[in-house]
């Protein structure tokens, strides 16, 4: 390893750590845009989580060593998830044969977290939350592993690193049908795993209506702050993994910097565009939604596979 | 081999001494346990001998017809479940000694603790018999002994009925297994007399069936698993952990031992991918929804053993198609997953245990809250279901993990077609991984988080230490697995080099467990570093009521149930696979009260075994009058028929056989 190694691991860390934020801005701020408003400054996600960490904390009195853990974790296990995935160029801090089922693997715990510390609460809005959130993940996993999947069979890699470089530009060219398809149904992913609209509005004001929002009712001060900020880490990732596919380039360095940049920002602006000109799904149709998801990746494999 | 003969011998004389202990002393109890751990220490160092490449033993000892050779030895097939058995032994007996404790005056627990010992002899004896008749014999012993164990509570109908069906069950699968024997032993019952002399054509297919159906219904392969749920739920929870950790485990064994002696008969590698799959997705998929706690971990057992079928099977086919790699990948991940189930579910089992001694329930909905009056059963139950949700950085991941390379390695090297069903395979267990999440987080969040919601769990009380040491040897050992995989993956070369002909090399397995051991040290350096960060930032706190949309009186009644926590995931499941709801709604202006009733029970026992036990029942019926009741004339049926048998083989021998 020498010392530009060394310098690219501390740069894309620095990334991963300090970057996630700005997308949530912008979503804020395309929202605003297309509602006519002003909106927000782009670097608001940065001021709340700062108030965040400066304020008390109220803990209900139901709760156990559970209710801290959840936010812990989940901002644990979005953080590992996010040095797996390649950030600005095609490599990732580490990488193994597999990656992309540790990362899934690894969101799985953060989810574990997140939704023993709903029920700690014993709150019925929290308990209704965690067990969306359960059900739909049932849902939303089966067409991560099959997207990744496809992408494996058609580059003949396993790791996230292997196979999100020059090998899937080739792809592009060879069988693009299938990468268009995974593309849409991690999409989809994208959008119930990090709870968007049309699955989740993450502004909406009923706890009925909500699933990741309401899991987290009770955590306030320093503990929410540690949710948002694993949260947007949770969007980079899959954002950063939407990215690569799209937009595969592996050289010269400076287009694969600024093309992986410019994509994350273009699909913030995608969400935010989604958010403004739907609205959400009622929960009975949110399945067909995801399986329809489910159903493109593995269209993929058939296609690929022949 | 000495040392397991030794073992054979103190766990059937402890169960005697125990037996004649004294009624109503602790003394059976302690005898039993204390047999249990001398047993262990004896037959462990055998058995590690064995896996660190010593070659297998065996010996003959000659007795009376109809046993004549008596062949005991020790392969490194048998080793590799004896470490299980012995060390999962030896826990659940010291367990199950102070678990049995409050019952001392009103029960006879000399019983228990004679059959548990028997339990654990008998599977010995199975592990190490080196011919089918001794191999049954033990087998029945096995089969017995676990029932007596579960029909401990037997003044309750629901145990006596649970005891039944897994009796009855039993025998079908033991009725399977000697006629696959039977198959086999044209040359001799020996299984080196069946090696030497291997059956071909539709015999050896014949055998293949009936092996796979009779160490299947043990196994709880689906469609065969339907006693499970019952007997683990009926059994004392020591005695579940032992049968869920091991004694099914057997049933993967004695298949393993089946593919031994018949060979390609079938294709082993895609018949058990094709059962594995099922089995872990109906298994997971009735675990979600049941309301008694040992009932969901049982079925949590069904897909456990889905996924080491599916484990062996993409390894057995990698290594009948040339895949060496993805063969080692997927045979030491199911036969990983084989120890590492062994060690989450004798710890899942033991919390439940542990659960019902404190608030005596196993019902869900009647638990809640039990993490603060019983922090230590709590705390070991939250590291058992994270390792049975097969979460990093614990056990079960990391055998899932070997699997889940073999398949992808295997989807993305395949042949098309194939290749297409391993990705699907992969995807498969990718459902099954989230819908075990889901189980388990249910588990929790019912039992351990929230409000009491009985009084009984108002008033729940910790376990004490008896219970409480050994759960933590188990989670101990959950944790420390995938630091201790890469260094023993080396112990299966034997193991595997019994199963399939082919040479499979072990460095991918070393290579893939690797980075999950980095990966293990990462997550819980993080997780401890960000919790405790966490709760430096928090502390400056305020303690107040539950957010109830500004109601301040929330109440456990309030709480979201394990029903309606499952209803979401329940309502996706197919319709065969539901439990059957009966709601009854009034629509009138005037409402009348309502009502709903669920039925749990197994889809499979409704829908299929009932109905056609029913119908068997009504014809054999007519036959009542054979049954007397009378032992003289029982003597005589066996007598009859003995006359008749050797009527038939000699008629055979002197006049169709020249």
């Amino acid at each position: 390893m020498t010392i530009l190694d060394v310098v690219e691991i501390v740069v894309k860390a620095i990334i991963i750590l300090v970057f996630p934020p700005f997308l949530l801005g912008v979503i804020a701020r395309t929202k605003a845009v297309f509602a006519g408003r002003v909106g927000p400054p782009l670097l608001q996600p940065y001021y709340d989580l700062i108030k965040l960490f400066a304020k008390d904390s109220v803990i209900s009195r139901t709760t156990t060593w559970v209710f801290l853990a959840g936010p812990a974790v989940a901002l644990v296990g979005a953080v590992v998830a996010a040095t797996l995935v390649p950030v600005g160029n095609d490599r990732a801090i580490w990488a193994f044969q597999g990656d992309f089922i540790a990362l899934a693997y690894v969101l799985g715990l953060s989810r574990y977290f997140t939704m023993a510390a709903a029920l700690d609460t014993g709150s019925s809005f929290e308990g209704m939350g965690a067990a969306r959130e359960a059900t739909f993940a049932c849902l939303a996993e089966p067409a991560f592993i099959l997207g990744l999947l496809a992408i494996a069979r058609a580059t003949g890699s396993l790791s996230l690193s292997g196979f999100l470089g020059a090998p899937i530009a080739h792809v592009w060219s060879v069988a693009g049908a299938s990468l268009v398809l995974v593309a849409g149904g991690l999409l989809l992913v994208l959008l119930a795993e990090n709870s968007r609209i049309p699955v989740d509005d993450p502004n909406t004001h009923l706890e009925l209506t909500m699933i990741h929002e309401v899991m987290v009712l009770d955590h306030g001060g320093p503990p929410f702050g540690v949710i948002l900020y694993g949260a947007a880490i949770k969007l980079f990732v899959f954002v950063s993994l939407l990215v690569r596919i799209v937009l595969p380039f592996d050289h010269p360095a400076w287009l694969v910097w600024t093309t992986f940049f410019a994509g994350q920002i273009a699909i913030a602006v995608v969400i935010g565009v989604i958010e403004s000109v739907m609205a959400r799904l009622r929960m009975p149709y949110v399945p067909a939604l995801l399986l329809s998801g489910c159903l493109f990746c593995a269209l993929a494999i058939v296609l690929l596979v022949r | 081999m000495t040392g397991c003969l030794i073992a054979v011998a103190v766990l059937v004389g402890s169960a005697a001494v125990a037996l004649f202990a004294g009624r109503r002393s602790r003394a059976s109890s302690a005898i039993a346990a204390i047999g249990c751990i001398v047993a262990a220490g004896f037959a462990l160092p055998d058995a590690i001998v064995a896996l660190a490449g010593a070659g297998p033993v065996e010996v003959a000892v000659t007795w009376a017809p109809p046993i004549e050779t008596l062949r005991l030895g020790l392969d490194p097939l048998s080793a590799f479940f004896i470490v299980p058995l012995v060390l999962l032994g030896a826990v659940c007996g010291v367990y199950g000694a102070f678990y049995l404790d409050d019952q001392r005056e009103r029960r006879w627990l000399a019983a228990p603790a004679c059959f548990y010992n028997l339990l654990v002899a008998s599977m010995l004896v199975v592990l190490i018999s080196r011919d089918a008749i001794g191999f049954v014999i033990a087998w029945e012993l096995m089969t017995l002994a676990s029932y007596f164990l579960v029909v401990f509570d037997h003044e309750q109908l629901e145990v006596r009925r649970a005891g039944f069906v897994y009796l009855v069950a039993s025998h079908v699968g033991v009725a399977c297994v000697l006629s696959s024997f039977l198959l086999l032993g044209d040359n001799g019952f020996a299984f080196a007399d069946m090696l030497a002399h291997p059956v071909a054509g539709s015999t050896a297919v014949a055998a293949a069936v009936l092996g796979l159906i009779g160490f299947g219904v043990k196994a709880g392969i689906v469609p065969l698993h339907v006693w499970l749920p019952e007997a683990h739920a009926a059994a004392p929870s020591h005695v579940s952990a032992l049968m869920s950790g091991v004694m099914i485990k057997l049933g993967i064994y004695g298949i393993l031992r089946t593919i031994t002696l018949v060979g390609p008969a079938l294709p082993w590698g895609p018949v058990f991918l094709g059962l594995g799959v099922v089995g872990a997705l109906v298994g997971i998929s009735l675990a979600i929804y049941q309301r008694d706690l040992k009932r969901a971990l049982a079925y949590s057992s069904v897909e456990n053993i889905g996924i080491i079928l599916i484990g062996l099977g993409v390894g057995l086919w990698a290594a009948a198609n040339g895949y060496p790699q993805i063969a080692a990948l997927g045979l030491c991940g199911g036969l990983f997953h084989v120890w590492n189930h062994v060690i989450m579910k004798g710890l899942m089992f033991l919390g439940a245990g542990s659960l019902l001694h404190g608030a005596g329930t196993r019902d869900l909905e009647q638990m809640g809250g039990l993490i603060k009056p019983m922090p230590r059963t709590g705390a070991l139950l939250f590291v058992g279901t994270l390792a049975i949700s097969a979460l990093p950085p614990l056990n079960g991941f990391a055998s899932e993990w070997l699997i889940y390379l073999g398949l992808a390695r295997g989807g993305t090297e395949g042949s098309p077609g194939a290749g297409l069903l391993l990705l699907f395979a992969v995807a498969a267990m990718a459902t099954v991984g989230v819908l075990a999440v889901l189980c388990f987080v249910r588990i929790i969040g019912m039992a351990l988080l929230g409000q009491p919601r009985s009084e009984a769990s108002r008033d729940a009380h910790e376990s004490g230490r008896g219970l409480v040491v050994p759960m933590l040897v188990l989670a101990t050992a959950a944790i420390a697995m995938p630091f201790v995989l890469p260094l023993i993956v080396g112990s299966l070369d034997p193991v595997i080099a019994e199963l399939t002909p082919t040479a499979v090399p072990q460095g991918a397995v070393t290579a893939a467990l690797e980075p999950l051991a980095i990966l293990g040290i990462v997550l819980w350096a993080g997780c401890i570093a960000v919790f405790l960060l966490v709760r430096r930032l928090a502390r400056r706190r305020r303690a107040a009521e539950t957010w109830g949309c500004g109601y301040v009186a929330p109440s456990s009644r309030m709480q979201y149930s394990g029903a309606s926590f499952a209803e979401g995931i329940h309502r996706l499941l197919p319709t065969a696979l539901r439990a059957r709801i009966v709601a009854q709604q009034s629509t009138d202006l005037f409402p009348a009260p309502g009502q709903m009733s669920a039925d749990r029970q197994d889809p499979f026992t409704r829908a299929a075994y009932e109905p056609m036990l029913d119908r068997g029942a009504r014809r054999f019926g007519q036959l009542r009058w054979v049954q007397q009741g009378l032992l003289h004339l029982y003597i005589l049926y066996v007598v009859l028929a003995v006359v008749v048998v050797i009527t038939i083989v000699s008629i055979r021998d002197y006049w169709v056989l020249p």
